[in-house]
């Protein structure tokens, strides 16, 4: 296997390899000469603004697009300003800034989304240079202007422009600058000739770096590492300085022996490096600097673009594109020539075994004297993570379970899902997906964020595929990849409704967690009103529904639908929507046929709106409704005229509504109004809002015998009830005297017994027996009760020979006292009973 | 106490965890603004509130002082106010009216709302109108269900029965969805759902939404079967007076939250003491049941045996008294305390109840029940508006007439209702077209005398086309049908025979044997059936609206475990302690135990009063 070290060159302590990715796939005339170019990190898409041959002002510059693999996505004619810079969100979506500072942004297949502008200072000064940094908080922009300003946007999603103060002595654009994070802070780092500054929300710092070289008289290329933790500068002396972004500690200097100004410079690390190195990319010279003075140097025989990676530098040319990294410390032990690395002896030792040698049980004697069985598989199973080739991965795999058959214990899942990873990276790696990712890249961006990328260059069925072999619960997986390609599919413009909304459905049937309303709205969003109609059907939740038919203006299925759910909130937020949207006469239309969302409305207006509640039922002509709309509003109104008004109201819709009773009763409401207001005027009685029965009781105690009379005969009070009121009030005031004339003016129509109950009520006994003997038979046993005269109610017992009363009074009696009386009761029940 | 108990009656879930959910939940919310801040509280949420956590645990977490929402401005001199409230349009008006007010003095606070149970949108709505949306925080306190006993569950809505059945505001039909949620997440799955009721199969739908949308646990059932029923589908026993312990101290006293508030004339202090009434306490658990007319003679047997139990002391040595003061003396204190308090509670209700007046009362009542002597009962109840006797007893007999003979006559109708306003004040006069709608109080369609004829015709025709009748009849208007469903079902049982109190036979007991209330006859019925089948003629008569639900689990429901045999009654619209008693009844015949839930606990005059429209 000596072959695998021959990439190999060695830096310091540490290796570094250059391997090839791919062959490009696209066909460049003038390879990447006269080109602006963005590729995006972790793999991403190429982009590519080809100036035309000859400048003249009728040729247009051509906007490509490729994957890593040089795989034509897009291409089309620039027809915007003259763009200064491309860049790619962690969206894979494409960033083209112009001069004249407006970014425009396309996805992968070249449509337009929207765009935006770094400001309004910008559009005169023109932008000189523009970068696109990706932070936690997503990706940004950051330009410098002609006017020597810095204006940063953080997160383009969340656009909020800053502009950073300005720049002692610096004319025109710096001589090189870069975009730092730090501290949760993003700031700008630049270079004016030898000084340093740090430009911050605020403030404008100048910095030294520690031990940086005194030939220098100018910076003239800065690079910040992937991890915003280091810094590279280059200085016109040829001078590589190396250190932390902090400017704390100096890691390295180096000479590098080249004068001129790099075309471009990159930090070549990969987490738990061994050393810090960078690469620096002249016209024709690639080279690799690191701790120690000597360097690596790479001939480039093609234009060529570096792309910074998490563990590496991606070098992209006309032709080819290569991957050059550090070797990881694991490939090391087990490739390096000689290598004594358990990782290294398991490897030969299944060497051995394939070739079914008696070697391989050496070999492996050895390692397990060591007792380092585990730690060769280990590496193993790490190295194969690091290897581009299948093959190779194979051989670090096969050797890798050779050597886990001699282990008892040695926990399968390290090995298990090391081969899962590869599965995946190699069907992504293939040239028709392009996506040349490392281990170390994939497990830091994740699965979700690979399915994304995948699912943001359509290939749905791929996604799906990884989806069900990593076994991704289906919400964040299948499903997920399902509503993308549904989504996409909505936007086929030529294909019916129908057949789209039919398609979606068949595809979609069983995944779980599936938002249809999000589809929808993506439909809507393309102008499909009724496929979004359609889709919204399948949606099983109506709380999702409701939203978007509004925003689609169908009103009135929104309304059916959130009444469908019996979610009244879901019903009154469409209620308040269609008030404000329709016009009146409409909106109560509307609500008339709907009565849950009607009795909603009411309950609304019933604490919130009084008036409109009026407007609704007169729309309705409920006169009754209205009726006691105006007898309610009656209640609060304190003016005599104006509550007698709006009983008169009342009145007329009752009325209306045929509902006789209510408007007489109304009426004599009105007229009993009046005539207390007549008697509080004229007597100085506090009569009025008092019931008819109270206005009546209040007569009578007060002596108004006379006006009592007159309402007993206009508002018809029945007899009964007249002589009720008039006995217990004449009882409360203990005006006997009148209670006698009263009980013999007429026949009582409520019998005598009450006239008994109430003189007993009052206590007086006395005037209570007056009345007894007017009492009818059938209840002189309770009158004579009523006033404690046990003789007489067992007089009166014995006389009607009933059963039940002479019970009733024995019960009363009391053995010791009434002796005789119980006798002679006994006696007479006993004969009645016999009866 | 006559009751044999049967022995393999199941144990009853424990529903104390839904107390301390809602603890947890509250403090949570609280410390969601942490540092000092003032706490108003709805009124009617202050007694479920105490249930949940004293004001200790309310100050253990920041609370400084304690306000009730009295609408008015407030004093408060804190930086921070929280309001606990229910989702109600005033209550948030006058938060709107409080914030707005520190805007204008330019006094900066913060504040929070936590709506309980559920925030409606109405409510953020207004916040939003009123421009202080940004100023307030909002949370909910999904505390649903308060447990008032071991077998009693409220949602303490007792605005439930007027937004749902009269105002037809459905928004509280969700939050009934999501109580039954909490319970089925907690104590579920339930093996078949019964229900009757255009409510109940809402609130059933709701439910059933929240299950499909959340994620199901697959667990040990604590709750077999579930049966849901809208108040509206019984109206009438509702309205009768209750002559069981229970039912009548609420009648009497008012039991407010599980607790009752006795006056001087139950303690013979000058001073109310509250009491909680549940089953911790050992009095009430043995009387609570029982008919008013039994109460007292247990009581004396009770005081006697408290006694013998006193008198053991006289004849202990030293150490028997140590033991006796130690473990027994505390208890019997406690006992005593108790028994002496309701021997107070029942000599205050004896001089209210049996006087003459309530017996003709209740007389009056059973003839209407029984539609005997109707014309009697109508000049009993002219009468008594005539007397200006208390007005909800009045129009509670004015319903009560209307609903067991189909309606009022128009002459009665008329003449009544006249007299009452006369009576009571003309404002009753909204409260009488809220009445009519709900069908409480209605007069007779001319059409609708045929309704009665038809049913006696339908007894002589064969059932078929008598039914086909009944279907074309009950969809004219809303009517109770209360006689013809009282003979399908057997409700009133045949008065010439003496009804034994001492030995219930039934669950008429309740009502002194003169009813058995249509809810938990129809609940008995169906359980017995297993559904509807065979009671197609008693939920047409009912508006239908009926539906029985094979859950989850309930493919073999022939095995009948512990949990088959507990019944979850949840009554949307409020029950009465009558009904839980006679399902507790209906419970210790059959095996069964049943958990009531309910939006509120009611009985007549809660009922009436929420139908009340005067100015008051």
């Amino acid at each position: 296997m000596a072959f695998i070290t021959a990439n190999w060159n060695p830096l310091g302590e540490a290796f570094y390899r250059k391997i090839e990715l791919y062959e490009m796939g696209w066909s460049l005339r003038d390879g990447l000469k006269e080109c602006l170019v963005a590729a995006a990190p972790y793999g991403g898409p190429i982009a590519l603004l080809r100036q035309p041959q000859r400048p003249s002002s009728s040729a247009r510059p051509q906007l490509e697009i490729y994957s890593s693999s040089g795989v034509n996505m897009a291409s089309f004619p620039w027809k915007s300003g003259p763009v200064r810079q491309l860049g790619w969100t962690v969206c894979d979506d494409l960033l083209c800034i112009q001069e004249d500072g407006t970014v425009l942004i396309y996805d992968l297949f070249g449509a337009f989304k929207r765009h935006f502008s770094m400001g309004n200072e910008v559009v005169q000064n023109q932008v000189l240079e523009a970068k696109v940094f990706h932070s936690p908080y997503g990706t940004g922009v950051a330009i410098v202007t002609g006017a020597s300003r810095f204006t940063l946007a953080t997160n383009i999603d969340d656009l909020k422009l800053r502009r950073l103060p300005e720049v002692p002595g610096l004319q025109g654009a710096p001589s090189c600058w870069a975009v730092l994070t730090q501290d949760r802070q993003t700031k700008v780092l630049l270079a004016n000739g030898a000084d340093l500054y740090i430009l911050d929300n605020t403030s404008c710092t100048p910095v030294t770096p520690p031990g940086l070289s005194p030939q220098a008289c100018s910076i003239v290329n800065m690079a910040v590492s992937f991890s915003y933790k280091y810094l590279a500068l280059f200085t016109d002396s040829g001078h590589l300085w190396m250190g932390s972004a902090n400017f704390k500690d100096k890691l390295s200097e180096v000479d590098t022996k080249v004068r001129t100004p790099p075309k471009q410079m990159v930090w070549c690390r990969r987490p738990k490096s061994q050393q810090p190195s960078v690469v620096i990319m002249w016209d024709r010279l690639l080279l690799v600097a690191g701790e120690c003075t000597d360097t690596i140097q790479y001939t480039l025989d093609e234009e060529s673009v570096c792309v910074a990676e998490l563990d590496g530098v991606r070098i992209v040319g006309g032709s080819r594109h290569e991957l050059l990294q550090e070797v990881p410390s694991a490939c090391q032990d087990i490739f390096k020539i000689a290598s004594m690395a358990p990782g290294a002896l398991l490897l030969e030792a299944h060497k051995e075994y394939e070739k079914s040698s008696q070697k391989a049980d050496e070999y492996l004697r050895e390692i397990k004297e060591q007792s380092v069985l585990g730690e060769a598989v280990r590496q193993c199973v790490e190295a194969a993570g690091y290897e581009h080739e299948p093959e190779t991965q194979k051989t670090l795999l096969r050797a890798a379970s050779f050597g886990k058959c001699f282990l008892s214990n040695y926990p399968p899942e390290p090995f298990v899902s090391m081969c899962r990873d590869l599965k995946v990276l190699n069907s992504v790696r293939d040239y028709t997906v392009g996506i040349p990712l490392t281990h170390t890249q994939y497990k830091q961006m994740t699965v979700q964020v690979l399915i994304d990328r995948l699912v943001y260059r359509k290939l749905y069925p791929l996604a799906i595929e990884i989806c069900r072999y990593l076994k991704t619960p289906e919400y964040q997986g299948v499903s997920r990849v399902l509503k993308h390609w549904a989504c996409c599919k909505v936007q086929q413009k030529e294909e019916p409704d129908e057949s789209i909304a039919h398609a979606v459905s068949v595809k979609l049937g069983e995944a779980a967690g599936i938002s249809y309303s999000e589809i929808a709205a993506r439909a809507y969003e393309c102008g499909r009103t009724e496929l979004a109609i359609k889709l919204l059907e399948f949606e099983p939740r109506s709380g999702e529904q409701v939203p978007l038919l509004l925003k689609m203006k169908r009103s009135q299925l929104a309304l059916s639908k959130a009444i469908e759910s019996g979610d009244t909130d879901l019903v009154y937020t469409v209620v308040t929507y269609l008030k404000n949207e329709m016009n009146r006469g409409d909106f109560f239309m509307t609500l008339r046929n709907q009565p849950v969302a009607l009795s909603l409305y009411r309950q609304f207006c019933k604490h919130q709106e009084q008036d409109t509640l009026k407007d609704l039922f007169n729309q309705d002509d409920d006169h009754q409704e209205l009726g006691n709309f105006y007898v309610k509003a009656s209640y609060k109104e304190k003016k005599l005229e104006a509550r007698l008004s709006l009983l008169q109201s009342a009145v007329d819709e009752y009325n209306k509504a045929r509902n006789e009773f209510a408007a007489k009763a109304t009426e004599e409401e009105m007229k009993l109004l009046r005539f207390q207001r007549r008697l509080d005027e004229e007597k100085g009685e506090a009569l009025l809002g008092l019931s008819l029965q109270e206005t009546l009781h209040a007569l009578l105690t007060s002596n108004f015998h006379k006006q009592a009379e007159q309402l007993y005969r206009d508002f018809r009070v029945p007899d009964k009830r007249y002589w009720w009121l008039k006995l217990t009030a004449l009882a409360e005031k203990d005006d006997w005297e009148e209670m006698e004339k009263f009980a013999k003016s007429k026949k009582s129509p409520i019998g005598y017994l009450p006239f008994v109950e109430v003189c007993v009520k009052q206590h007086n006994k006395y005037e209570a027996k007056k009345y007894v003997s007017k009492v009818t038979p059938e209840q002189k046993v309770k009158a004579h009760l009523a006033i404690g005269d046990l003789e007489g109610a067992a007089e009166a017992a014995i006389e009607r020979r009933s059963e039940g009363e002479i019970s009733t009074v024995l019960s009363r009696c009391s053995p010791t006292t009434d002796r005789a009386l119980l006798e002679r009761l006994n006696r007479a029940r006993s004969t009645a009973a016999k009866k | 106490m006559a009751h044999s108990v049967r022995r393999d009656a199941p144990e009853l879930p424990d529903f104390s965890l839904l107390k301390r959910l809602a603890r947890d939940q509250l403090i949570y919310l609280l410390e969601q603004l942490p540092g000092r801040k003032d706490l108003f509280i709805e009124a009617d949420l202050m007694s479920p509130l105490d249930r949940i956590a004293n004001v200790i645990t309310l100050k253990q977490h920041d609370v400084d002082k304690l306000y009730k929402v009295e609408y008015k401005p407030i004093v408060s001199t804190s930086d921070q106010l929280c309001f606990l409230i229910r989702p109600r349009i005033k209550t948030v008006k006058w938060i709107c009216d409080v914030v707005n007010t520190d805007k204008a003095f330019g006094r900066f606070r913060r504040y929070k709302i936590i709506f309980s149970p559920q925030k409606f949108y109405a409510c953020e709505n207004l916040l939003e109108e009123q421009g202080i949306f940004g100023d307030v925080t909002t949370d909910e306190w999904s505390f649903y269900l308060l447990p008032l006993d071991d077998d009693i569950i409220s949602l303490e809505l007792p605005e439930f029965f007027r937004d749902n059945f009269l105002e037809g505001d459905q928004r509280w039909v969700r939050t009934a969805g999501s109580a039954l949620h909490l319970l089925h997440s907690v104590y579920g799955p339930f093996s078949k759902v019964y229900g009757i009721g255009r409510c109940s199969k809402m609130a059933y739908e709701s439910w059933r939404e929240q299950v499909e949308e959340g994620e199901q646990r697959a667990r040990q059932a604590e709750i077999g079967n579930v049966f849901l029923i809208d108040r509206d589908v019984d109206l009438v026993t509702p309205l009768c007076s209750q002559v069981v312990y229970e039912g009548l101290v609420d009648d009497i006293f008012r039991i407010k939250c599980g607790c009752v508030e006795f006056g001087p004339d139950v303690t013979s202090s000058d001073k109310s003491i509250k009491v909680m009434l549940n089953s911790q306490d050992k009095v009430f658990n043995e009387i609570r049941n029982e008919h008013f007319s039994q109460v007292f003679g247990f009581l004396s047997q009770k005081a006697r045996n408290l006694q013998t139990a006193y008198d053991k002391r006289s004849g202990m040595d030293i150490k028997q008294m140590k033991t006796f003061v130690s473990e027994e003396l505390k208890g019997l204190k406690q006992e005593h305390r108790l028994l002496s308090l309701h021997i107070g509670a029942s000599e205050s209700m004896m001089k209210k109840k049996t006087k003459q007046d309530f017996q003709e009362l209740l007389k009056t009542e059973h003839s209407l029940l029984e539609g005997f002597e109707i014309r009697e009962c109508i000049s009993y109840i002219e009468e008594h508006i005539n007397r200006q006797v208390s007005m909800v007893e009045s129009m509670r007999l004015l319903c009560l007439l209307s609903l067991t003979e189909n309606g009022l006559l128009p002459k009665d109708y008329r003449s009544l209702k006249a007299q009452f306003l006369q009576s009571y004040g003309i404002d009753h006069l909204l409260t009488f077209s809220n009445l009519k709608q709900l069908g409480l109080l209605v007069e007779q369609q001319p059409g609708e005398t045929l309704t009665v004829m038809e049913s006696r015709v339908g007894k002589l025709v064969n059932d078929k086309t008598a039914g086909k009748l009944t279907d074309a009849f009950s969809s004219l208007s809303k009517k109770s049908n209360f006689r013809a469903l009282g003979r399908r079902l057997n409700l009133v049982p045949k008065s010439d025979e003496e009804y034994d109190l001492r030995v219930p036979r039934d669950m008429a007991y309740i009502f002194s044997g003169a009813y058995i209330p249509l809810s938990c006859k129809l609940i008995e019925q169906v359980l017995e059936r297993d559904g509807w089948t065979g009671l197609e003629e008693v939920t047409r008569m009912l508006n239908g609206h009926e539906f029985a639900v094979t859950g989850s689990n309930g493919s073999d429901a022939r095995v009948k475990t512990d949990s088959q045999r507990i019944i979850l009654v949840m009554f949307l619209g409020g029950c009465t302690f009558s009904e839980i008693s006679a399902l507790r009844f209906l419970g210790r015949e059959k095996g069964l135990k049943f958990i009531v839930v309910t939006t509120a606990i009611t009985n007549s005059a809660r009922l009436l009063e929420s139908m009340l429209d005067n100015h008051a």
